[in-house]
């Protein structure tokens, strides 16, 4: 049996047929507000059920208890705030019970039920989520860049941004479907931001000897300076599963959701969401949703024991590295030779290769995938 | 019944129950008996309430969703 939805129902708030004629109608009449690329991929997730159980922007009351103690106010654990910022001038004489519609780049994209407005502390915000108030954290700066207000309530979904990879995309309903069809009952889920090196792979493996299925679920969405474009990552993947994975143990699908860099929350954050699509099994890796070195490498694996409940079983899997004595991938619980055999397969090493133009080593990368990496002239975001 | 505000309620265990709680938690990053009953009672209500799974979607969308799988290469 497949994960039941994160607190207890599968939300679906997009409106289609004659409601959604009706809310489009209603969208040029009401008070607009426009919003960005990121706060419309909330909109995605919240109205297609990888955020359930919300089911609009958070309200106060849930926000504060996120933010202090990593739960809905109903005890749904929940450890990163979905919050809509405005500034005062965009909403003026917008009050609480009104409805306004949100627009993307010039089109309507939902129609949202104003339940609450109110301020918040950015910093305190930044801290509890991200344990620092550092600006060079990515997901600070953000934070603090943010509008004075939040409003929370309801969303209906009547429009979509533009998806460059439709043909990759699955939403909750789908995957559930999906695994379902192929008579999976547990499913281990993978979340990168990352072409696949053999670390990747090795982990992914280790999970599928005792699962049925492997749901790939690269993040689309934004990502910091630096990080793979999100077709150099589907392209790689593509090429992985195509060439070292058994047919049909592996579902390969985009998720439109942006990162925080929020490390052990959003590590639970990310189990969260994959449990609302199906998933039974999270692998949680090392400095998992991380960046530089503002967290533990295996700090997010002890939040994980705050959530007896969370309904999704964490995978810890320790970081693999090549082993010369060995021959193959291991890690250190499999192999007991000395750090002279080891070699660590880093990221940072494998991207400074890539970028000069150079295919890392076998042991480090699939010529395959690499193959894919080196045919876009800048694979990394700028 | 009314459901309650606020963030804490009080709920009566035995005294003995407490006690055999309170050592049993000693050395372990529990740091309160309450901390260690929320914890318990979190796993049980969860696996009550995955027991009562019903479907998310209709045969209607189950329909709709194999055909867009299809169409996608999925199945």
């Amino acid at each position: 049996m497949v994960s039941r939805p994160h607190g207890g129902r599968l939300v679906y708030r997009v409106a289609t047929g004659k409601r959604r004629e009706a809310l489009l109608e209603e969208a040029r009449e009401v008070p607009r507000l426009d919003v960005g690329l990121e706060r419309a991929i909330d909109l995605l997730d919240i109205a297609y059920g990888a955020f359930s159980p919300l089911e609009g922007f958070l309200v106060q009351e849930d926000y504060i208890s996120v933010l202090e103690d990593m739960r809905l106010h109903d005890d749904t654990p929940w450890t990163i705030p979905i919050v809509l910022d405005v500034d005062p001038a965009e909403i003026p004489g917008v009050s609480e019970g009104d409805d306004i519609a949100l627009f993307y780049d010039g089109k309507p994209i939902a129609l949202m039920r104003v339940e609450e407005i109110y301020g918040w502390d950015k910093k305190r915000h930044a801290q509890l989520v991200y344990k620092t108030v550092d600006v060079n954290h990515p997901g600070v700066a953000k934070t603090l860049a943010r509008k004075e207000l939040l409003v929370g309530g309801r969303i209906d979904l009547v429009g979509e941004p533009p998806n460059p990879f439709e043909e990759v995309t699955l939403w909750p309903r789908e995957t559930r479907v999906l695994f379902r069809e192929r008579g999976w009952k547990t499913i281990a889920a993978f979340q990168t931001r990352n072409v696949p090196h053999r670390g990747h792979e090795f982990v992914q493996k280790a999970a599928l000897t005792f699962t049925d299925g492997l749901l790939v679920h690269p993040l689309l969405g934004w990502k910091k300076k630096g990080d793979y474009k999100d077709e150099v990552i589907i392209e790689a993947y593509k090429a992985l599963i195509a060439n070292y994975f058994p047919k049909n143990v592996v579902v390969l699908a985009g998720l439109r959701m942006n990162m925080h860099y929020a490390g052990p929350r959003e590590a639970v954050h990310h189990a969260i969401v994959r449990k609302n699509f199906g998933a039974t099994h999270f692998i949680v890796g090392r400095d998992h949703a991380g960046v530089g070195d503002y967290y533990g490498p295996y700090e997010a694996w002890d939040l994980f024991n705050e959530f007896p409940d969370l309904g999704i079983t964490p995978l810890f899997i320790r970081e693999a590295f090549y082993c010369k004595k060995c021959g193959g991938m291991a890690t250190e619980k499999t192999c007991p030779h000395p750090p002279e055999y080891r070699i660590k397969i880093s990221g940072t090493r494998i991207r400074e290769m890539l970028r000069r133009g150079e295919k890392p080593p076998e042991y480090m990368m699939r010529p395959e995938v690499a193959e894919v990496v080196l045919k876009y002239s800048n694979p990394f975001v700028e | 019944m009314a459901e309650k505000k606020g963030k804490y309620t009080t709920v009566s265990i035995p005294v003995t129950l407490y006690n055999r709680i309170k050592k049993l938690i000693e050395g372990t990053g529990f740091t309160s008996v309450s901390q260690y009953v929320t914890y318990v009672l979190r796993e049980v209500v969860a696996e009550h309430e995955q027991a009562s799974q019903e479907e998310p979607f209709t045969e209607e969308d189950k329909e709709r969703i194999i055909e867009k799988l299809r169409k996608l290469g999925y199945i």
